[in-house]
């Protein structure tokens, strides 16, 4: 069934919050927020019980306008401070928006740790592949050769792949698609809230202001087409296409995840205290 | 803040003031370290969530909290390093529990951005440095008070913080007793500030019942969503929502709005700034606290903290003993300091005498205060070793 727009938009974004957003027109960032909304929705979750949390980059603005309750961070720390609040509250779907470099820089340590425990949150990774808050300056997502305002004569790192990352790091769950790909975001990222563990769903986004313009792929548009053209699904189409970027889901696996292991550790401590105690 | 004079207890500034018979058998007597003092008093506080990173001399108190509080059904987490325990208490805090961490230096200089997120969004928290000596790994297992104004200026950008300085085990468990009351009650970081000694010294100490101990929460809101506003104006603090009671606001470490929303207006943000410094403002004489030892004929005055002020009373029975009349203030809130009443101890004083375990921290602003009316001496140690009272009497000679 299609939503009719406006009560949809009335229901789910603040209506007290200033519109238009921060954002450059056309950013991918406007197709990851209506997904969010769109899975949270379709999930039928109590809007109390949904806490959006963030980190800092023009990706970290996105929670201030969903009508849950939200948590802008620090760069980087978003998934520490998510840790907390799931241990605090396990009843709340804790989703956790990061860039690339927020994620993978600054935030890389608490990234590989957070999958390590396989704590259960989810945590949406918008790639732009370049730091767009601070002005288009080279990321470890962006891509060997790019040009960005610090790699004027072509990034000479390589990047990181985020979904191997958060694989072999142990989260339950992963996946990856693009901003062009609307509907498969949307699914990935009902997919991770409902997956019990630590799920990891990569967004490949748009940056035109600054990795496109630097990089002669001009507006979104043309980046949109970039994604179209140089992905392919992971389940349909891999023939032919071994050297396009893969979307799909990656991992799915069921391991136990922090929280439920925790409620051993408790049950564990309660025989010791009862029995020291007598 | 008052101090109250208990049966058997002695005296306190945790107990309350209890018209019913109070038995010596209620207090349950202990042999134990300042950390875990610490342990003890933040578990009567009702501490939910412990999130930390080992490093000496603190870890005992990791080391205890990971066997008690899931004996409790409390959370207790190791994290991948400082900034991140910070970062999950806060989390924690935000979810409704009081929470805590504890470090060195090192770790607390990790923490220091995050702190300022808890200051900015005022989300109670309480960080427990037990100081070693040095910057950089310095010297893990040796006793220093060189954070003195790490601690009050350590995150950046003008804020106000609350600090306060142990000087013994039984003070260790009031300090954090207190440290999380005033937590909860002025939605602010609070840190407390031990050292080695104080950290791994043992006392006795009598540990009072529960019921006799006041503990404060933070206040919660009881508007309707609608008109609730996080960050209102109209009071110092603010009521606190916890998530999930359906008051789904905006937290942001951005300065904001009276509704949590980031803001440019100059006037907004001036509000904002006058209200988080009038909340220490306003409470200075509950949130400033120090004891006084013979102060009334004293012409000369120590004025020390931690574990130095005890030295500083040593020095004042030895100068006593010659004939000479010292007295001593001990500080157990180093920020934000009292300077009315600073200033009215040390007037018409022959010399003040700050003794400090490092080149000089706390006796800048004792000179600040004085205003050069009264001369200001520093007496300091960066060698591991105690200050010796006789240090502290040589400097008034
Ligand atoms: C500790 C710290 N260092 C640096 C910054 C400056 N900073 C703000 S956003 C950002 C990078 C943003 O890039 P990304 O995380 O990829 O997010 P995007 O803006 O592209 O969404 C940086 C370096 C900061 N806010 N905090
Ligand atoms: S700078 Fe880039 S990432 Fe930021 S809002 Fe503009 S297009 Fe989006």
């Amino acid at each position: 069934m299609k939503e009719r727009t406006t009560p949809f938009i009335i229901d789910n974004l603040r209506g007290n919050k200033q519109f238009p957003t921060v954002w450059c027109p056309g950013c991918g960032n406007g197709v990851v927020l209506s997904s969010i909304v769109r899975a949270i929705n379709k999930l039928g979750i109590d809007k109390n019980y949904v806490t959006l949390v963030s980190g800092i980059g023009c990706s970290g603005r996105l929670p201030a306008y969903v009508d849950v309750n939200t948590v802008h961070t620090t760069h980087g720390r978003a998934l520490a401070y998510a840790t907390g609040i799931k241990l605090a509250k396990p009843e709340m779907e804790v989703i956790v928006v990061m860039g690339d470099g927020d994620s993978l820089a600054i935030g890389g340590n608490h990234f590989i740790h957070t999958a390590r425990r396989n704590i259960e949150l989810t945590a949406i990774i918008i790639n732009n592949r370049i730091y767009g808050m601070t002005g288009g300056q080279y990321s470890p997502a962006t891509p060997t050769g790019s040009i960005s305002t610090t790699s004027s004569y072509g990034n000479i790192d390589q990047p990181f792949d985020i979904s191997k990352m958060a694989e072999v790091a142990g989260a339950g769950f992963v996946a990856r698609s693009t901003v062009y790909h609307v509907a498969e975001v949307e699914k990935f990222i009902e997919k991770g809230i409902e997956k019990k563990g630590f799920s990891v769903i990569e967004v490949l986004s748009n940056c035109h202001t600054y990795y496109g313009r630097m990089n002669k792929i001009k507006g979104p548009v043309d980046l949109l087409n970039y994604f179209k053209d140089n992905t392919a699904l992971n389940t349909t189409n891999i023939q032919g296409n071994e050297d396009k970027i893969q979307r799909g889901i990656f991992v799915d696996r069921d391991v136990r995840g922090f929280i439920e292991e925790y409620e051993n550790v408790i049950v564990k401590a309660r025989r010791q205290k009862k029995y020291s105690r007598t | 803040m008052k101090v109250k004079n208990i049966p058997y207890y002695g005296a306190s500034r945790i107990v309350r003031d209890i018209s019913c018979d109070i038995r010596e058998s209620d207090y349950i007597p202990a042999f134990i370290q300042g950390n875990e003092a610490c342990v003890e008093a933040a578990i009567m506080a009702n501490l939910g969530f412990y999130g930390g990173y080992p490093i000496t001399p603190s870890s005992e108190i990791a080391e205890m909290f990971s066997r008690r509080l899931p004996q409790d059904g409390k959370v207790f987490i190791q994290m991948e390093d400082e900034i991140a325990s910070i970062a999950s208490c806060i989390g924690a805090s935000i979810g409704g529990l009081k929470s805590m961490t504890a470090t060195s230096g090192p770790g607390f200089s990790l923490m220091q951005e995050n702190i300022g997120y808890a200051v900015m969004a005022e989300i109670p928290v309480v960080i427990v440095d037990v100081q070693r000596l040095g910057p950089s790994t310095g010297a893990a297992s040796s006793p220093a008070q060189g954070d003195v104004m790490q601690a009050r200026w350590g995150t950046h950008g003008d804020h106000p913080i609350l600090v306060l300085a142990p000087g013994s085990v039984k003070e260790s468990f009031e300090m954090t007793i207190l440290a999380f009351n005033f937590a909860e009650r002025l939605r602010t970081p609070v840190i407390i500030l031990s050292d080695e000694v104080i950290g791994h010294m043992r006392e006795k100490i009598l540990i009072p019942p529960q019921e006799y101990v006041l503990i404060e929460n933070r206040k919660q809101p009881t508007e309707r969503p609608a008109s609730y506003k996080p960050y209102s104006n109209d009071t110092d603090v603010p009521p606190m929502s916890v998530i999930g009671q359906g008051y789904r606001h905006h937290i942001t470490g951005l300065l904001h709005d009276e509704n949590g929303f980031p803001t440019s207006n100059k006037q907004e943000i001036n509000r904002w700034y006058d209200r988080i410094y009038k909340k220490f403002d306003d409470n200075i004489k509950d949130l400033f606290m120090y004891d006084e030892y013979m102060v009334d004929d004293a012409e000369y005055l120590f004025i020390s903290f931690g574990i130095s002020s005890r030295m500083a009373i040593k020095a004042v029975d030895n100068a006593r003993k010659e004939g000479i009349k010292a007295g001593a203030v001990k500080l157990l809130t180093l920020w934000p300091l009292d300077e009315e009443y600073i200033a009215s101890v040390v007037a018409g004083k022959k010399l003040v005498v700050v003794p400090e375990m490092n080149r000089g921290q706390l006796v800048y602003d004792i000179q600040r205060i004085s205003e050069g009316k009264v001369p200001v001496k520093h007496v300091g140690r960066t060698d591991g070793v105690m200050i010796d009272p006789n240090a502290i009497l040589e400097a008034i000679k």
